[in-house]
C-alpha cells in the first residue's frame, strides 16, 4: 500500500474507533438523562419520609426501603469490613508460601461469583434453619460480596505503603504488630476507606441476593429478624407491577439510587487521585 | 516494652527479619493475638468459600440424585409434575450471553485501542471515567431503562424491522414481542461493555513503550504500530477481557429477568420470550414449594456458580500472562 | 557518494523545558559518527530527533533543520513516517517483538512497505541477517521466536530488522550498553563492516568504544555541542577544556 494509502487507514481506524468509544459512553447519558425525565417529578420530601401506600393511593414512599438498605449495608458492613481488611493487610505483610495465594485466589474467584448464588448460599445456611427471611439473611449475603471487594483493594493499599515505613517502626524496636496497625495500615487509611466505599457503592445496588433472603416488606421491619425492605427490592417490584404511580416511584428510587452510587463512586476516584495508583 | 525484644533493622527490602529470641511479655503476646486474629480472617474467608460450595452440593444432591444427567438436556420444566429439566435456562444464558459478546467485543475493543493508543491525551480521563461509572450502575437500574426505554423501542421500530428486511432467517422470525432474547443480549451487551473495555484498556497500556518504539523506528503508521506492537503483544490479555465479560454475562440476573420473558423454551428466534439460569433462580426460588423444586433450582445454582467460576478463572489467567497478577482487585 | 545528515540549528523541547540548545552537526556520509557525552546531556534526544521519534513523546516539539542531503526533514509537510522508513534505529535494549519469530521480526518492516511475495521477502530477510552479521547462527531456527535467542543476538536481529527496509541512515542509540564484552564486540565489527555501505551515528556513553569505531565524535553537555571533531585528534588533544575533563574522567 501507498504511504498516503496507510496513512488514511491509520486515520481511518482512528475515527473507527474513536465512534466505538462514544457509542460506549452514550447509554450512560441515555440511561441518567431518562431517569432524571422520568423520576424527577416523584421526588419530594414524603418520597424520602413515608411509607409505601397500597395500590391506588398516590404518594407514598420509600423510607422503609431506604432504612433497610442501610440496615443490611450495615450488618454486611460489620462483618465484613474487618475480616476483608485484616485479610488483605495478611496478603500484603505475610511471607508465607501457600496460603496467599490460595486466599488470593479465591478472593478473585468469589468477586467474580453471580450474587444470585451468594443469595442461595444466604438462603440455606440462614433463612432455612431461621425457617424465615430476615435482615440478616439479606445482610451476610451482602457481606459475602463485600468481603473479596474489600479484601483485595485492602491488599493494594497496604502494599502502596512504602516499607521503608515499616522498617523504620521496626527499627525503633516496635513489635510486628503494632508496626502494622499502628503504623502501616493508618498509612494505608485512606485507601482502604476508598476501597470499602467502592464496595458499599455495589452493595447498595444489588437486589438479586435479597430476593430470597431479606425478601422484602411495605412496611417498617420488625426485627432484624425479620423480612425487610431494600431500595433495589422496591425498585425492582414496583417497575414490573402494572400500576403506572408505582413505575414513577421505580424511576424515583432508581435515581436515588444511582445518585448515591455514583457520588460514592465519584469520591472514591477523587480521594485515590494524586496518589501513587499502581495502575 | 517488654525489655528483650530487640528487634533487628529490616533489611532493604524490609521482608526478612533476623530471628528473634523467644518473645516474651506483652510484645510476644500481642504478636500473637495479632496473627491469631489475622489468621482467623483468613480461614473465615476459605471456609465460607468452601461452605457455599459444601451448601450448594449439599442442597442439590435431591435433584442430582433423581434427575441425573438428564437435567442438562431435557427442557421439561413442570413444578407440579415434580419434573425438571434445565436446558431452556442453559441454552438461553448461553444464546444471551454469547449475543451479547458479538455485539459487545468489538465495540469495546474499539474503544479501548482508542484510549490507549489512539486518542489525543485530553479525551482520556473524561472517557474513561465515564465507562468506569458506566459499570457502577445497578443492574436493577438498567432492568428498569430495559422495560421502558429498550424493549418499547425494539418492538415499535426494530424488530419490525428486523423482521421486515431479514425475516427470512429463521432468527428473525416470530411476532414482534420487544421482550425476549434480543432485549437480554442488547441490555447484557451495554452492562459488559465497560468491563471489556477497562480490562482491555489496562492489558494495552501494560505493553512496554519499547514494543512501540520499534514499530515506529521502522516506519509504522499508529495504527500500524498498534495493530503489530500493540495487538499482538497484548492478544492473550484481550482474550481474557473478553471471557471475563462473558463471565459477567452468563451471572446477570435482575436487567436479564425484567427484558427476557422468562419463558421456559428453547427457540431459535431471537424475537421469542427464553428464560436464563440466573432468571429462573430469580423469579421462582420463593415460590418454590416442594424440596425437589427447591433443591433443583440450587443445583441450577451451582451449575452457574461452577460455570462462572471456570470461565473467570480462564480470563484471570489469561490477563495476567500480559502485565502480572497486579490485576483483578475490583473483580 | 553515500548519504549524510545535515543538522543546522536544531533544539529540542520536553513540554517548556528546552533539553537541546542549537546544534549544528554533520553525520558524515560512509563514516561512524560517535555522540557522547555524561548523563543527561542529550545525546539520546538528538538522535531521535534526526529521525523524528522525539516528536512521538506528547509534549515534545523541535525547531530548526535536519538534513537528509539536501532535504529537510522537518519541513511542512513532510510525513515522518517515511522520515523513520528511510532512517533505521536500534534501540538501548534489544526490543524484538516477541510474538513473532525470528523470520517476521527481520520482515516486519518489508511487510508494512507493502512486500508481499514470499520469495522476495525470503531473500531479503537472508539478506539482511547475513548483513547483521547473524544469518549463520539462525538460519535453521528462523521459526523460532524472536525472544528465544541470546542478548547480544537479539540486538543483531533488531539490526537486522533495521537494515532489512534498506535504510539510508542507521542511528544507533547505546546499542551495546545492555550486553556483555563478547557481544558488544561482535556489534562493534559488524559496524566496522557496515559503515562500509551505511551512513552510522551511534550515541555511547563507553568513550573506549567511540575511539575504537568511529571517525568522527560529538561531545555533548547540558544539551550542547560543545566540540565536534575527527575522533583521534579529539580524544588525543581535545580543544575545549570540557570536553578534556570528560575524556579524563573528571566527571560524567
Amino acid at each position: 500500500m501507498s504511504p498516503v494509502g496507510r496513512r488514511l487507514v491509520s486515520t481511518a481506524v482512528s475515527g473507527l474507533t474513536a465512534s466505538a468509544a462514544l457509542l460506549v459512553v452514550c447509554p450512560l447519558l441515555l440511561i441518567f438523562g431518562f431517569l432524571l425525565y422520568q423520576g424527577v417529578s416523584a421526588i419530594n420530601v414524603d418520597f424520602f419520609l413515608h411509607l409505601p401506600k397500597p395500590v391506588g393511593e398516590p404518594g407514598g414512599g420509600v423510607a422503609n426501603a431506604i432504612m433497610g438498605s442501610l440496615i443490611m449495608i450495615g450488618l454486611a458492613v460489620s462483618i465484613g469490613l474487618p475480616v476483608g481488611i485484616l485479610g488483605g493487610v495478611y496478603l500484603a505483610e505475610s511471607r508465607d508460601r501457600r496460603l496467599p495465594w490460595v486466599l488470593r485466589f479465591v478472593a478473585d474467584v468469589m468477586n467474580g461469583v453471580p450474587s444470585i448464588v451468594f443469595g442461595i448460599f444466604a438462603y440455606t445456611v440462614v433463612v432455612l434453619p431461621m425457617r424465615r427471611f430476615s435482615a440478616i439473611a439479606g445482610g451476610f449475603a451482602l457481606g459475602l460480596i463485600l468481603i473479596p471487594i474489600v479484601l483485595r483493594t485492602s491488599e493494594e493499599m497496604v502494599r502502596l505503603v512504602p516499607s521503608a515505613l515499616r522498617e523504620a517502626g521496626l527499627g525503633l524496636g516496635l513489635p510486628e504488630w503494632k508496626v502494622s496497625l499502628r503504623i502501616v495500615i493508618p498509612a494505608a487509611r485512606a485507601g482502604i476507606i476508598t476501597g470499602v466505599m467502592v464496595a458499599v457503592a455495589r452493595i447498595a445496588g444489588e437486589t438479586a441476593p435479597l430476593l430470597f433472603t431479606a425478601l422484602g416488606n411495605r412496611f417498617w421491619h420488625q426485627g432484624l429478624d425479620q423480612p425487610i425492605a431494600a431500595l433495589p427490592l422496591q425498585i425492582y417490584a414496583y417497575a414490573i407491577a402494572p400500576y403506572d404511580d408505582w413505575h414513577r416511584q421505580a424511576w424515583a428510587g432508581a435515581l436515588v439510587l444511582i445518585t448515591l452510587v455514583f457520588l460514592a463512586s465519584l469520591a472514591a476516584r477523587l480521594a485515590t487521585r494524586g496518589r501513587i495508583v499502581a495502575r | 516494652m517488654a525489655a528483650d525484644s530487640i528487634s533487628g533493622v529490616g533489611t532493604a527490602d524490609g521482608l526478612s527479619l533476623p530471628p528473634r529470641a523467644v518473645s516474651r511479655g506483652r510484645s510476644g503476646l500481642g504478636d500473637r493475638v495479632y496473627r491469631t486474629l489475622i489468621l482467623a480472617s483468613v480461614w473465615l474467608v476459605l471456609l465460607l468459600a468452601a461452605g457455599l460450595v459444601a451448601a450448594l452440593t449439599w442442597e442439590s444432591w435431591a435433584a442430582m440424585r433423581a434427575f441425573g444427567l438428564r437435567f442438562l438436556v431435557t427442557s421439561h420444566w413442570d413444578p407440579v409434575a415434580g419434573e425438571f429439566g434445565a436446558l431452556p435456562f442453559i441454552y438461553g444464558t448461553l444464546v444471551s450471553s454469547l449475543l451479547a459478546l458479538l455485539i459487545a467485543v468489538p465495540l469495546s475493543l474499539g474503544a479501548a485501542i482508542f484510549l490507549a493508543e489512539l486518542a489525543p491525551a485530553w479525551v482520556r480521563p473524561p472517557v474513561a471515567f465515564l465507562i468506569e461509572m458506566l459499570a457502577a450502575v445497578p443492574s436493577v437500574v438498567y432492568g428498569l431503562w430495559g422495560i421502558f426505554v429498550l424493549v418499547p423501542w425494539l418492538r415499535d421500530w426494530v424488530q419490525p424491522a428486523l423482521g421486515r428486511s431479514l425475516g427470512f432467517l429463521p432468527l428473525f422470525q416470530g411476532p414482534p414481542y420487544g421482550i425476549g432474547m434480543l432485549a437480554a443480549g442488547l441490555i447484557l451487551s451495554i452492562m459488559i461493555v465497560p468491563y471489556i473495555t477497562s480490562v482491555s484498556r489496562e492489558v494495552l497500556l501494560a505493553v512496554p513503550g519499547s514494543q512501540r518504539e520499534a514499530a515506529l523506528g521502522l516506519g509504522a503508521t499508529r495504527w500500524e504500530t498498534t495493530r503489530i506492537a500493540v495487538l499482538r503483544y497484548g492478544r492473550s490479555g484481550l482474550i481474557g477481557a473478553i471471557l471475563l465479560g462473558l463471565g459477567r454475562a452468563l451471572g446477570e440476573t435482575m436487567a436479564v429477568t425484567m427484558v427476557i420473558g422468562n419463558r421456559p423454551e428453547v427457540s431459535i428466534s431471537l424475537f421469542a420470550p427464553g428464560y436464563t439460569m440466573a432468571s429462573v433462580l430469580a423469579n421462582e426460588f420463593t415460590e418454590a414449594t416442594s424440596d425437589l423444586y427447591v433443591s433443583a433450582l440450587v443445583e441450577i445454582g451451582l451449575l452457574l456458580l461452577v460455570v462462572t467460576v471456570l470461565v473467570n478463572g480462564l480470563a484471570r489467567l489469561l490477563v495476567w500472562s500480559v502485565g502480572g497478577p497486579a490485576r483483578g482487585a475490583r473483580g | 557518494m553515500g548519504d549524510g545528515i545535515y543538522v543546522k540549528g536544531l533544539r529540542a523541547w520536553f513540554g517548556e523545558t528546552l533539553v537541546l540548545k542549537g546544534v549544528d552537526l554533520t553525520v558524515a556520509p560512509n563514516a561512524v559518527t560517535a555522540i557522547i557525552g555524561p548523563s543527561g546531556c542529550g545525546k539520546s534526544t538528538f538522535i531521535r530527533c534526526v529521525n523524528r521519534m522525539h516528536e512521538t513523546v506528547p509534549g515534545a516539539r523541535v525547531s530548526g533543520q535536519v538534513l537528509l542531503n539536501s532535504e529537510d526533514l522537518y519541513a511542512p509537510g513532510v510525513d515522518p513516517v517515511q522520515v523513520r522508513r528511510r532512517i533505521g534505529m536500534v534501540f538501548q535494549k534489544a526490543n524484538p517483538f516477541p510474538t513473532m519469530s525470528v523470520f517476521d521480526n527481520v520482515a516486519a518492516g518489508l511487510r508494512l512497505a507493502g512486500v508481499r511475495r514470499k520469495s522476495r521477502l525470503q531473500e531479503e530477510v537472508e539478506r539482511a541477517l547475513r548483513h547483521a552479521a547473524l544469518w549463520d547462527e539462525v538460519k535453521d531456527d528462523l521459526d523460532k521466536s524472536g525472544v528465544s535467542l541470546s542478548g547480544g543476538q537479539q540486538q543483531r536481529l533488531c539490526i537486522a530488522r533495521a537494515l532489512a527496509v534498506d535504510p539510508q541512515i542507521l542511528l544507533m542509540d547505546e546499542p551495546c550498553s545492555a550486553l556483555d564484552p563478547i557481544a558488544t564486540a561482535k556489534i562493534e565489527e559488524l559496524i566496522h563492516d557496515l559503515k562500509k555501505e551505511l551512513t552510522i551515528a551511534i550515541v555511547t556513553h563507553n568513550m573506549q568504544q567511540a575511539a575504537r569505531v568511529s571517525e568522527w565524535t560529538g561531545f555533548f553537555l547540558l544539551g550542547e555541542l560543545v566540540e565536534f571533531g575527527v575522533t583521534k585528534e579529539m580524544f588525543t588533544t581535545p580543544g575545549d577544556k570540557r570536553t578534556e575533563d570528560y575524556i579524563t574522567g573528571r566527571f560524567g
